[in-house]
């Protein structure tokens, strides 16, 4: 899923200050999940404003509006009858949700109200951790499972650096060694071949280095 | 009333200040004593995020605090209802309050003003 955390308040209120009539739309999809951006973090964030603002003598007026998904076109179609009765959106969804609002309604700001993270996992309630970087090439199957673009720091694709320590990165003592990571997979896997089998490099362009990405299906196009 | 604190959610406790609440005193079931297991451990957790959401918005964290009870502690529940009340009296209005008092007596003001002349 897509991870992100809440924007500090007082940065959601500073950008907010020219409006008085708004809508704060959540997304059911990853935020949800990661219980940032769901249909009840919108009410908390809602009503915190609301508050914030009577308190300050300044009132806003809400419109709370959680979408399936903000990244598909057809819910975020749903938003068109009302969005132009409104000043701005705050949306809570991800970077892509947001961006996806901001092009559908031209004519209205469109707000983030969380930091967006990255793509990874629940390790248990209340800690996500990074596990993929979406690099267009996956190699997975030839390092046990484990990515060498996410888990190594530095990306590194042919082993660890001089700076893994007992299993440790040198970035931060918190971090494993992907590379490591790797290894020790592989043999506990009898795939230790595999470590030789590694592309003689790897081909970024189809990762960020390419510039913003595009997945055309002509399968899937009617 | 609800059958389990484990009911309550932020926007919950929120809406009640947005009503007008000057304070709110969540009461749960003793801890390790709920009939839903965990209700009561939710709630605090929730109650707390609440605390740090008023605090930073400037409405007063102390205007909110869970307590925990079972069902025949009636004298418990007075001294803390009292004490609380107390805590509340101390703080004031909330300041959602204040600005409505303000705003509706100027409207008074300005509806007298309008009626002299
Ligand atoms: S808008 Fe973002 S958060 Fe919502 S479903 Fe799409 S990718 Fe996930
Ligand atoms: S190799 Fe690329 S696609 Fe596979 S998990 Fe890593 S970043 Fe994601």
């Amino acid at each position: 899923m897509i991870t992100g955390t809440p924007k500090p308040i007082e940065e959601v209120l500073e950008m907010l200050e020219p409006y008085d009539n708004i809508i704060v739309a959540g997304c059911h999809g990853c935020v949800t999940v990661c219980r940032v951006g769901g249909e009840k973090e919108v009410q908390v964030l809602a009503s915190t404003i609301r508050l914030a603002r009577e308190a300050a003598g300044n009132k806003i007026n809400i419109k709370e509006v959680s979408l399936e998904r903000q990244c598909d076109p057809e819910y975020v179609e749903s938003m068109r009858p009302y969005v132009g009765d409104y000043q701005a959106v705050l949306s809570i969804a991800c970077g892509a949700g947001i961006q996806f609002l901001a092009e559908k309604f031209t004519t209205t700001p469109l707000l983030p109200g969380i930091n967006t993270g990255f793509l990874g996992v629940t390790e248990r309630q209340g800690e996500w951790a990074e596990r993929c970087q979406g690099c267009g090439d996956c190699v997975l199957h030839l390092t046990g499972g484990i990515c060498p673009v996410t888990r190594c720091a530095k990306s590194l694709f042919h082993g660890p650096c001089g700076g893994s320590v007992r299993g440790i990165c040198e970035v931060d003592k918190e971090i494993k060694c992907g590379w490591q990571l790797i290894i020790d997979r592989l043999k506990a896997l009898g795939q230790m071949e595999n470590y030789g089998k590694l592309k003689p490099y790897k081909g970024w362009s189809s990762a960020r280095d390419g510039g913003p990405r595009r997945i055309i299906r002509e399968d899937m196009i009617s | 009333m609800l059958p389990c604190t484990g009911r309550i959610d932020e926007a919950l406790l929120l809406a009640a200040f947005e009503n007008g609440a000057d304070g709110v005193m969540v009461i749960g079931c003793l801890e390790g004593d709920c009939h839903y297991i965990s209700g009561n451990i939710r709630a605090r957790a929730r109650v707390e995020r609440v605390y740090k959401i008023l605090e930073q918005i400037k409405i007063g964290p102390d205007r909110i605090r869970m307590y925990n009870l079972s069902a025949g502690e009636g004298e418990r529940f007075a001294s803390y209802a009292n004490a609380f009340v107390d805590q509340v009296r101390n703080l004031g209005p909330s300041p959602i309050n204040l600005v409505r008092s303000t705003n509706a007596q100027s409207a008074v003001q300005t509806a007298v003003q309008g009626e002299a002349t």
